[in-house]
């Protein structure tokens, strides 16, 4: 179906509620004396857009508002994604400490704004609307990321974050211009088809590279990808720690929905029996396999020089990019479904961890280096950093956690196509990860407590966060058949 | 006995769930818990090898359900003559351990807790039969073992812990790239092992050749064998002594274990190629260069652990000949070294929480003063020197029987090699036990009750499989000779025609 502006309203709820959430917010703050109770109110409006994306799934698939953006398996996958990492940095900032006493309206209204864009970002299928998505979530995430006004970091994480953001979405507008002005459509499908075609005639094949790699700037720069990932340690560590987890989790699964959207259907078709053809002529996956290659390594060397346990955990984050990548490049079926598990299950264990992290900086006035978490188990966190173990070995992909079994997904995704190189580096890579994730458990357990280190405990609310969060590593750990199907259920694409 | 190997495996994993929900201050009721937890196991082991049937070659007690459809991924337990040994030795070993941790005063409810659920990812590797299962407990080990090391642990404790944590994932990615590309090399894809042994005439040499490399660097960590062997030295010496029993006596033997169970069977051809260089030469290396390390510690604790090292090359050697009497000498040895290996760390152990230290030269004449410990110690001392009568010596003459008709070279290397064992083995016995007594320590105890428990089964063991070898070799020589001869008389043609 291929739905008018008016017609389209009507599966068009998720993003409703959240547009008129994140504006009854605001409201609500001059209007009421709600507002200590806003985070709550704004954890029920996400609440609702999720029922609303679970509304959305039951009705036909097709193209809303005229081909701008479309409603298929695939985007509901990530809204979900989305709504649900959401809910969790929104829970986390009802107890976050740092953000206390600063203006919650406003806090909240954005968080709402930039799930919005997020959504716009996972289901957009032009160009424009991708490109005005993306930028919308990048706006509002430079005021998120400077929100802690009184921190000097948080300002200079803000500043960065908005240079290094106009740098990558000049880039990438100037790319997808070049791709308009090479095809005369901006519709992802049929761009793809144009380039296809374009191909044929000789000499093409420079300007089309040049346009891809410049829009590739955007993506890989939401991704945290390996050269536009300079911004995101320093914002990871400005930011507010809520902020921080959503930015790693929420806006690394848009850019990714994103990422898929505009080089499988668009620059690739479905060529049965599981695999995708790229259009040809520009060998864009080999320019990913480096990419991805380069990525994990940057991101884990990197982390393991780091003390600071929130930039590790951003370093960490930019070596999961790679890893993600790993499925990317893999041009099959299998390779997008390891991507869409290791999404849910990246989204579960980093979470977690980041709510580990605020327990400790909860209770230690602010504190996120590495000596904070020592001897945490035996100083009354036995909770928390027991939760943190598991966090940190599923990350490091130790079974019987689900970190392992995503990773074991994007191992086969390469090793079924006999990419020989990057498994290998990948092995490596996993390797090099313990080692850093295995100091913050030395840090908690081997070390012991120094006279003057804080009682640490977690207050009821972060420790059904990470309650929840525990559970979901060990269950798919041990059993995932039901987020395999829901990731294979989810891989359809509309109008490919 | 449906489940009788999922029951072995988990009990321990329900004691550890158990031994959580107890209170902290109460250590004694902990450890009784903790023993309570491994005696089911070591009871329905007995009954295993009692039920065991000694003429099959098919895996028996197979259990079989689907785990996840989607990606064939299946839970198949079963055991062979090959993991059956294991398994027993495992088995035994698990109550041995919670007696000799019976001392431990700091964090009793988290040592015990990982020390269950160590017990139940040894089980498993052994009774494991899909290539996921397996992999699967075997990193289920890492976690336990790292804390037991790392918290429980000696002066040098943390760079002890995760030293043997990257050197053993360095073999577990490996052993992941390996497992996933054989899945894949199959159709249907699965990760059965009996399938994939089945199907290891159709693997092209070259696949064999890499994916061998792989899975043997991944072992080769575990045995461990030269260059990869470093890490062992540092877990010893710093690991509590129940820990170093489980350490040398079962996780060592998981190496072996891993070699003969999946490079043999799946890969012939490739086990052929490498035989030489990577197991004989390479095993020949370890029995010598383990034991001149041995020679010049001065730590006990660390002479034992070079002493390992020497005695897993026989293990490797026999395997290597691919005649009969070889591997059933590797196998029995991997048996007969986790008794003795056991028993001599236990012995340390039994001086080190008296004395509080395990120098060498810090004793003398302690035979005087604990006579019954000697006499215990010198059956462990023998039979790891190899004195005819105890369970060590038939299974390394019958490596180097199979090894005679191998490579003679080799053969006469490894056997000199005895000479440097006696040579550490005896002089620290009389540098310890023998000349005059040490004054500070003349007033030592003599072994308790707890300790003749512990050590006095094994003892028993090793006499007895030192006349009567045929109580394990029967387990096993038929799995044994069909494995070789798998092996052996793999052809290349057969592949070729693929």
């Amino acid at each position: 179906m291929d739905l008018s502006n008016v017609e389209s309203l009507r599966y068009h709820w998720p993003e409703l509620v959240l547009g008129a959430g994140s504006i009854a917010i605001l409201m609500l703050e001059v209007t009421t004396r709600l507002r200590a109770r806003l985070g709550e109110v704004a954890l029920l409006i996400t609440a609702l857009a999720l029922f609303a994306v679970g509304y959305t799934a039951g009705a036909d698939q097709g193209y809303l508002f005229n081909k701008m953006i479309v409603l298929d398996g695939f985007a509901l996958f990530f809204k979900i994604v989305l709504g649900l990492a959401a809910i969790g940095a929104i829970w986390m900032s009802t107890g976050s400490r740092e953000l206390e006493g600063e203006h919650p309206g406003e806090y909240y209204s954005i968080l709402l704004a930039s799930t919005l864009g997020m959504f716009y970002m996972a289901s957009s299928t032009n160009l424009l609307m991708a490109y005005l998505a993306l930028e919308f979530v990048s706006l509002t995430s430079y005021i998120l990321a400077g929100f802690l006004r009184q921190k000097p970091r948080g300002s200079e994480a803000s500043l960065k974050y908005l240079i290094y953001g106009g740098v990558s979405s000049g880039a990438m507008v100037y790319g997808l211009s070049l791709v308009y002005g090479l095809t005369g459509t901006l519709d992802f499908v049929e761009t793809g088809h144009a380039l296809g075609t374009l191909m044929q005639t000789p000499g093409n094949g420079a300007i089309i590279f040049i346009a891809l790699v410049l829009s590739l700037v955007g993506f890989g720069y939401k991704i945290a990808m390996v050269p536009f990932h300079q911004w995101s340690p320093d914002v990871y560590e400005g930011a507010p720690l809520p902020i921080t987890a959503f930015l790693a989790v929420g806006s690394k699964a848009a850019g990714l929905a994103l990422l898929i959207r505009f080089f499988y259907p668009g620059l690739s078709h479905a060529g049965g029996d599981g695999s995708w053809v790229p259009i040809p002529g520009v060998d864009w996956p080999s320019l990913m396999v480096v990419a991805a290659m380069v990525t994990m390594t940057v991101g884990n060397l990197t982390a393991l020089r780091q003390d600071n346990v929130k930039r590790l955990l951003a370093y960490s984050s930019i070596a999961h990019a790679g890893y993600l990548l790993m499925g990317f490049v893999a041009l099959t079926d299998n390779g997008l479904r390891a991507m869409l598990f290791y999404t849910v299950v990246y989204y579960l264990m980093n979470l977690g961890a980041f709510a580990v992290l605020m327990t400790v900086m909860n209770g230690s006035k602010g504190r996120e280096d590495m000596a904070a978490f020592r001897g945490l188990a035996w100083r009354g966190g036995a909770l928390p950093a027991a939760a943190m173990l598991i966090f940190c070995f599923s990350l490091a992909g130790l079974p019987p956690f689900a970190g392992f079994v995503g990773k074991m997904y994007l191992f086969a995704a390469v090793i079924e196509k006999e990419m020989w190189m990057l498994a290998l580096v990948a092995a490596a890579n996993s390797v090099v990860g313990l080692y850093y994730y295995a100091r913050i458990v030395k840090a908690m357990y081997l070390e012991n407590p120094i006279d003057g280190d804080p009682v640490i405990a977690m207050d009821a609310s972060n420790a059904v966060l990470v309650g929840m969060m525990v559970l979901g590593t060990i269950v798919f750990g041990l059993y995932w058949t039901p987020v395999v199907s829901f990731a294979d259920r989810s891989l359809v694409f509309f109008g490919s | 006995m449906d489940h009788l190997l999922s029951l072995m495996t988990f009990i321990p994993l329900l004691g550890m769930f158990v031994v959580l929900a107890l209170p902290r201050d109460n250590a004694k009721l902990i450890k009784i818990t903790a023993l309570a937890f491994t005696i089911p196991s070591f009871l329905l082991g007995v009954w295993l090898y009692q039920n065991f049937d000694r003429s099959l070659v098919t895996m028996q007690f197979v259990e079989r359900f689907q785990w996840i459809p989607s990606f064939n991924i299946q839970y198949i337990m079963g055991v062979d003559g090959l993991s059956v040994t294991m398994l027993l030795l495992t088995a035994l070993l698990c109550p041995i351990c919670v007696l000799a941790a019976w001392e431990i005063d700091k964090g009793v409810k988290g040592f015990f807790a990982l020390f269950l659920l160590l017990e139940t990812g040894m089980m498993g590797v052994f009774a494991a039969l899909d290539f996921f299962l397996f992999f699967i407990f075997w990193e289920v080990m890492l976690l336990p073992m790292y804390f037991l090391i790392g918290v429980w642990g000696g002066p040098r404790r943390e760079y002890a812990a995760i030293k043997f944590f990257l050197y053993t994932l360095v073999g577990s990615v490996l052993m992941l790239v390996a497992m996933l590309a054989l899945y894949f090399t199959n159709d249907p894809h699965t990760f059965d092992l009996m399938v994939l042994m089945d199907k290891a005439p159709t693997y092209t040499r070259a696949f064999q050749s890499w994916a061998w490399i792989a899975l043997f660097i991944g072992f080769a960590i575990k045995i461990p064998a030269f260059p990869f062997h470093t890490w062992l030295p540092d877990a010893h010496v710093e690991a509590p002594t129940a820990i170093s029993v489980i350490l040398a006596g079962v996780l060592l033997k998981m190496g072996t274990y891993g070699i003969l169970r999946i490079c043999f069977p799946i890969f012939p051809l490739a086990t052929q190629d490498y035989a030489f260089w990577a197991l004989a030469a390479l095993g020949t290396w370890n029995i010598v260069y383990g034991a001149l390390c041995a020679m010049a510690q001065e730590d006990m604790k660390k002479l034992v652990a070079y002493s390992s090292i020497s005695h897993m090359g026989y293990v490797m050697l026999g395997m290597a000949t691919l005649t009969p009497q070889g591997i059933n000498g590797a196998v029995l040895q991997m048996f007969n070294h986790g008794t003795v290996t056991a028993m001599l760390f236990l012995i340390v152990g039994v001086i080190y929480d008296r004395a509080h230290h395990r120098r060498i030269d810090g004793f003398g004449g302690l035979a005087s003063v604990m006579p019954v410990y000697t006499g215990i110690m010198t059956i462990a001392f023998f039979a790891a020197l190899g004195l005819p009568g105890l369970s060590a010596f038939i299974s390394e003459v019958l490596v180097l029987l199979g090894a005679w008709q191998y490579n003679q070279a080799i053969t006469v290397i490894a056997a000199s090699a005895v000479v440097l064992t006696a040579a550490y083995m005896l002089w620290m016995l009389q540098r310890v036990w023998l000349g005059p007594v040490n004054e500070k320590y003349a007033d030592l105890p003599d072994v308790d009750m707890r300790e003749k428990i512990m050590l006095v089964p094994l003892a028993i063991i090793v006499m007895i499989l030192g006349v009567y070898p045929h109580a394990v070799l029967d387990l096993m020589n038929p799995t044994l000779v069909a494995l070789n001869g798998i092996v052996r008389d793999a052809t290349p043609a057969v592949a070729a025609l693929q």
